[in-house]
């Protein structure tokens, strides 16, 4: 799966979620700062992010995914 | 010092008649039923498969993102508020966060929030609980959304006595005020429990009608052939304003929230007392606490649930309370029951009665029981001129709340 790939799917959690504008959604974003996601919805995101991605991630990893690129690059590692 | 006056200047709901107070109130005079089949496929195994369902679902007024976090009573209480809000005018009026309350209560609370994530934890285990789940089933959850939206500050209640909530929540908001705690207090009741377990635990306990071939005959409260009451859903909210307050901002003024009395039956936990006596004392210290002289109570919109003993224990503490003159109605006979939203709604009926001379019918009452010795306002509505009038409110664990409205 390219980096392109996993942003365009956490793109789709993020607006199912939290109603986040997918073309808003790029790797420089921050979660919180740029894209408005609270610490409840970040829970959603992650779990959601583990289904459609096949990943863990476990809950003291998930304050290092500042960006949505940290979350790329995280579970590009993983998958 | 002379006591604070207290008036209502903003009405909001969304119920089974309509999803606004106007279509509420239409549907009201015009004696519709709310009451329906229910025809989700969970009902099918019920001993009742009726119920009084929203007349406007949720999602037609707030957006997706927004009801995800909200059970559905909490969003039903912030579409009620939100109307309310806007209905009073306060939202320009520079009016102080500091000084502004809520008192919103819920009978049963986020119960839909917690029977669905109990289906999540138990098919896919705790992690796909949803975060939310917390904010959303707790009691005080729509009393903190309401306070939330409109921001709040001077307290956040969730006042919760069953079907008294409503009416108890709203005695709280006219204490608040009288007590110099707020100026404005945004007071009501929500509830959305149709699901079947609740369903099932109030039809175990016999107290639901099983009328399930005519949905809309079903709520019959002083008929004869009733057998119980119909679950309804749905939410009011009344904006509660010191008088001097309103009239200094030029605000209109619907009714005052003259008075309030709150008692308890120390009898049993569902049972009315038998005679009636909390019921009694309420009516007593609402009208006593109103100033008011029993011969002025020209109108009373009951309890009245359609329960077989419930509807004619409320007729005889009337009776002993305020004598045979009163005009009644119960308004649960279009609108189901309520629960913890019932004494929000039936205040917003009382105080348009005051304000358009007209008591709305109590549909269904084709053969009024023996033990009936008061005037309804049975199938038809009643013109009268209403300058003060009477809500009662009674709830499991023995609760009883009177409210007592007048012309401003």
């Amino acid at each position: 799966m390219t980096r392109d790939e996993i942003t365009s799917g956490l793109a789709e959690i993020l607006e199912e979620v939290a109603g986040v504008n997918p073309d808003d959604v790029a790797e420089g974003k921050s979660f919180t700062d740029d894209l408005d996601v609270d610490s409840l919805s970040m829970v959603e995101v992650v779990v959601a992010a583990e289904e459609k991605f096949g990943v863990k991630i476990p809950d003291n990893e998930v304050q290092n995914l500042k960006t949505v690129g940290d979350a790329v690059s995280f579970i590009e590692a993983q998958s | 010092m002379s006591r604070i006056d207290v008036v209502v200047t903003g009405l909001g709901a969304t119920t089974p008649l309509g999803g606004d107070v106007a279509s509420t109130w239409d549907a009201m005079l015009a004696g519709r039923s709310g009451v329906g089949p229910l025809t989700q496929e969970w009902a099918g195994q019920l001993p009742v498969r009726i119920a009084a369902q929203l007349a406007v679902e949720p999602t037609e007024v707030l957006d997706r993102v927004k009801l995800r976090r909200l059970d559905r009573s909490e969003a039903i209480a912030l579409i009620a508020a939100q109307q309310a809000w806007a209905d009073s005018g306060l939202a320009d009026s520079g009016l102080d966060p500091e000084r502004l309350g809520a008192s919103v209560g819920s009978g049963i609370g986020g119960a839909l929030t917690l029977l669905a994530q109990d289906d999540i934890l138990e098919a896919s285990g705790p992690r796909r609980v949803s975060p939310h789940t917390i904010p959303m089933l707790m009691p005080n959850g729509p009393a903190a959304w309401v306070g939330l939206e409109l921001g709040a500050q001077a307290g956040v209640h969730s006042v919760a006595s069953a079907c008294a909530t409503g009416a108890e929540a709203i005695a709280l908001g006219l204490d608040m005020i009288r007590s110099g705690r707020a100026d404005v207090v945004v007071a009501g009741g929500t509830e959305a429990v149709i699901h079947p377990l609740p369903i099932a635990g109030f039809s175990s306990m016999r107290a639901m009608s099983t009328r399930n071939d005519e949905p809309e005959q079903a709520s019959r409260p002083w008929d004869k052939s009733r057998d119980g009451f119909v679950l309804g859903e749905g939410a009011g909210i009344l904006v509660l304003e010191r008088a001097d307050h309103a009239a200094a901002r030029g605000a209109h003024v619907y009714a005052r929230l003259a008075g309030a009395g709150i008692t308890s039956d120390g009898y049993d936990i569902v049972q009315p007392h038998p005679e009636g006596a909390g019921a009694i004392r309420a009516i007593a210290k609402a009208i006593a606490d109103a100033d008011v002289a029993k011969a002025d109570i020209v109108h009373v919109n009951a309890h009245a649930t359609s329960t077989p003993v419930g509807d004619l224990a409320e007729i005889k503490a009337l009776h002993r309370a305020l004598g045979d003159h009163p005009v009644l109605t119960a308004t649960k006979s279009m609108t189901g029951h309520l629960l913890g939203a019932a004494g929000a709604l039936e205040s917003i009926a009382t105080i348009l009665t005051i304000r358009d001379g007209v008591i709305p019918p109590t549909i269904n009452l084709d053969d009024p029981d023996d033990g009936l010795d008061m005037d309804v306002a049975a199938n038809k509505v009643r013109h009268l001129d209403v300058p003060a009038a009477l809500n009662n409110s009674f709830g499991f664990g023995g609760h009883n709340v009177a409210l007592v409205f007048t012309r401003p």
